[in-house]
């Protein structure tokens, strides 16, 4: 037994050291000298305070702003330090219950609206903290935003468009507009203005 | 199949192709001790360890020494992750003062990460301390993988090899397959990940203020932390608002690559790879499916090697392959085709939107992520099941029936479609000695495989292997919906709760650690219940394995006869696919015709 004993300790000290402490420090070493604002979380600014993290999703539901996806995390949506999605099966009918009264919250900011409402809009996000949604459900909510801000649609247009990205590398995953960032933009536009 | 399915999925296939050589020379390379440049910069580490354990690298052990060395070295790995939990208030690197894991928790968790399962009855970001997931779990990450190498190695050994007493050192393989492959590919890839967004640091959870106030309702507590009821004893609610998102934080990338790298899969978090900070970006989530596959379909080139005839990797290779390419074709169409309930809760408004055009993803989207859309989520969950890495970026447990069914189904297949590091050849390997034991009765020869007799000691050890997750499935899932803790898991009504106890148990007796994640199982009797079918799931698997590898060790080589059926031709690739589908399905479909087959035909109903 000593001549199993001796190594099995010795090796599980040695490579617990190299793959649980070295292995990890120098990751966070090179992530904080070439990606240090990536390795931080992405941290968003307005002014001087930090508002969000572009790779975060936040909670909106003002008729001035963009909605991002619905999440399902505990106890309120978007809490970031509680990912999870609803787990409703397919069939469940809590989960058809959930999804009328997110078309009916749609439909109660914006009753004249008459296009079909993208899936994206009204299904919970895996994480509970998806960032982006796709430009359908962006294109869906343009009207409503630019009539509660008393913009021209173009103009709202134009920053969806700015803050839309394509397939990555042209082929990867979906194209998708990231929901802080555009109205994070829409905010400056009126400042601006004001100005 | 549109167009958009067709490039991504072929992008994929291509990049596996063009990766299956390279990497099989490299492990086959390493594992032979021919890699002077690495031996030359790892070297000095190397021998330290060894000195340090008065390891002599030259000395090979029998499949029983093997073995022992085996179980103690994991059952050390089980002791100390599970102190590391049950202690980690008192440990550093805790600034979100998380308390000690309780002792079922604890348990569950440190079988599974040892296990290679990565099963997470907890979330991540509320549960473990820095410490505990970088000392405890990225450490396991990669010895479980690393265990899983060298006891796919031992198995190859014993085919390579004739009249050998030994098959390996297991110091050696455990330590030259963590150091020269498992870290320099995860220091690699983290390093990407980083550049994508992944976040990796110690910092405790940032505060941040947001743009608009979020209100929301939830139970009123008394002062005993009870939910106050009123007088028809519904729950009281209150109404609350915040302004500000706490953002968890963490060393996510270094665990993030050994986690897909090791087919391990459990996430940092609790929302594991669908996290934006675990997987930020498609191409983040592109290369965390390549890590997935890297090593088990480069290790069916690495055996051809070792066995000296590369053509019998490609014969196993391609019948994973092919199962592989049907499952994912299955799961991503399901899922496109999306979901009739969400067209059902439209009536008399407009309608929910399902169909996929340039703008938007369509279809199920219920537990997906923008960024992955259908396609990137459908391919990552049958990669996930068909490897035994469990890792996911959309919910299961809203997967369509068939998509459900489909990840299901390829984990009950004993995860054997490339399957996990290590793991997955090597079961493969017993159902090619299953299938040449299958023709040998039929044409009423001795089956040989690869110029080893197959006999009545091998064939003993095989049927052990294909009957011991069977027994620990069928028995714990009909276990669990008999009793009441059982029961009280279950989340969603009718056959698809059935299906999370199912998938649950299933998940933990193959070792994958994916789940239908409703299910609430960080409670006593699923954390009993589960570490019992992960561990033997793996050791009652791997003792035998090596058994054979032993015994095959041992034999003359044959030469190949008239009478020998030769293993690397389309004919042997579809009778061991023919094998591993005819388990598959006689052992499981009647269990399935509960749960997802039933709750596919209520859902043509609607």
């Amino acid at each position: 037994m000593k001549e199993t004993l001796r190594p099995a300790i010795s090796l599980f000290l040695g490579l617990t050291i190299i793959t649980g402490a070295v292995y990890p420090l120098i990751t966070t070493g090179i992530g904080k000298t070439l990606f240090p604002s990536q390795v931080a979380g992405s941290l968003v600014k307005q002014g001087d305070v930090v508002v969000g993290s572009t790779l975060i999703g936040q909670s909106f539901t003002h008729a001035k702003y963009f909605w991002g996806r619905p999440s399902a995390t505990g106890p309120y949506p978007n809490n970031a330090a509680a990912s999870s999605g609803s787990n409703l099966g397919p069939l469940n009918p809590a989960l058809t219950e959930t999804i009328k009264g997110r078309i009916a919250e749609l439909k109660q900011v914006d009753p004249d609206n008459t296009l079909p409402i993208p899936v994206d809009l009204v299904t919970a996000s895996a994480s509970g903290l998806d960032p982006e949604i796709s430009p359908a459900a962006a294109n869906y909510q343009v009207n409503r935003v630019a009539k509660a801000r008393g913009l021209q649609a173009d103009q709202v247009i134009e920053l969806v468009q700015k803050n839309t990205q394509a397939r990555q590398l042209g082929v990867l995953g979906e194209a998708r507009v990231n929901v802080l960032a555009l109205n994070m933009a829409l905010d400056a536009s009126i400042t601006k203005e004001a100005k | 199949m549109n167009a958009n399915m067709l490039i991504q999925y072929g992008l994929y296939f291509a990049v596996i192709l063009l990766l299956i050589k390279p990497m099989g020379v490299f492990i086959a390379s390493v594992m032979e001790g021919n890699t002077p440049l690495l031996n030359k910069i790892g070297g000095p580490v190397e021998r330290l360890l060894y000195k340090l354990g008065g390891v002599n690298a030259k000395v090979e052990m029998d499949w029983k020494a093997y073995a022992i060395a085996l179980l103690v070295f994991n059952t050390l790995g089980i002791l100390v992750l599970f102190l590391l939990q049950r202690l980690q208030l008192s440990l550093p690197l805790n600034p979100q003062q998380f308390s000690n894991v309780s002792v079922d928790s604890s348990l569950d968790t440190a079988v599974s990460f040892i296990t290679n399962t990565n099963w997470q009855g907890y979330a991540g970001e509320s549960t473990m301390s820095y410490f505990t997931q970088m000392v405890g779990l990225t450490v396991q990450n990669f010895l479980s993988a690393a265990t899983g190498i060298a006891v796919v190695i031992a198995m190859i050994r014993g085919f390579a090899r004739h009249s050998a007493k030994t098959i390996g050192n297991f110091w050696v393989d455990l330590t030259r397959s963590t150091l020269y492959i498992l870290l320099p590919f995860s220091l690699l890839f983290a390093v990407i990940f980083m550049s994508q967004g992944v976040i990796q640091n110690f910092s405790s959870y940032q505060n941040v203020i947001t743009l608009e106030t979020t209100s929301y309702q939830q139970p009123k507590l008394d002062n005993t932390g009870n939910p106050l009821k009123d007088a028809k004893g519904d729950a009281v609610l209150e109404n609350l608002t915040t302004k500000t998102q706490t953002l968890a934080m963490g060393p996510v990338a270094s665990q993030e690559a050994i986690k897909m790298l090791g087919t391990n899969g459990g996430g940092f978090f609790n929302a594991n790879s669908a996290h934006p900070y675990e997987n930020p970006t498609p191409l983040t989530n592109f290369l965390q499916m390549v890590l997935i596959f890297l090593i088990p379909a480069g290790f069916c080139y690495a055996f051809g090697m070792m066995v000296g005839d590369t053509r019998q990797g490609w014969a196993v290779f391609a019948a994973m392959g092919l199962i592989f390419i049907v499952m994912a074709t299955v799961l991503v169409s399901a899922e496109q085709a999306g979901n009739p309930a969400f067209t059902a809760a439209s009536l008399n408004s407009a309608g929910v939107d399902q169909t996929s055009s340039a703008l938007q993803a369509g279809g199920n989207m219920e537990g997906k992520e923008t960024r992955f859309g259908i396609v990137a989520s459908s391919l990552f969950a049958t990669i996930t099941t068909a490897a035994s890495c469990g890792a996911v970026n959309a919910m299961h447990d809203s997967l369509t029936p068939i998509g459900g069914l489909v990840s299901l189904w390829l984990i009950q297949l004993g995860e054997v479609v490339f399957g996990g590091v290590g793991s997955g050849l090597y079961t493969m390997l017993i159902y090619a000695i299953l299938a040449v034991f299958v023709s040998g009765l039929m044409i009423g020869r001795t089956p040989e495989y690869l110029g080893k007799k197959i006999e009545i000691f091998e064939m003993k050890m095989s049927s052990i292997i294909i009957l011991v997750t069977p027994i620990l499935v069928l028995i714990g899932t009909a276990i669990a919906v008999m009793v009441e803790p059982g029961k009280a898991g279950i989340a969603n009504p009718g056959a698809h709760g059935f299906s999370e106890v199912l998938y649950a148990v299933s998940s933990a007796a193959n070792n994958n650690g994916s789940a239908f994640a409703g299910i609430s199982a960080n409670t006593p009797f699923y954390n009993y219940l589960l570490a019992i079918a992960m561990w033997f799931g793996r050791f009652g698997i791997i003792i035998p394995v090596l058994a054979i590898a032993g015994a095959l060790a041992a034999k003359k080589r044959i030469q190949p006869g008239l009478g020998t059926l030769p293993t690397h031709g389309p004919l042997f690739v579809i009778l061991l696919i023919g094998v591993v589908i005819l388990v598959g399905a006689l052992t499981y479909v009647p269990a399935l015709a509960l749960g997802p087959i039933v709750e596919h035909l209520m859902m043509l109903a609607k």
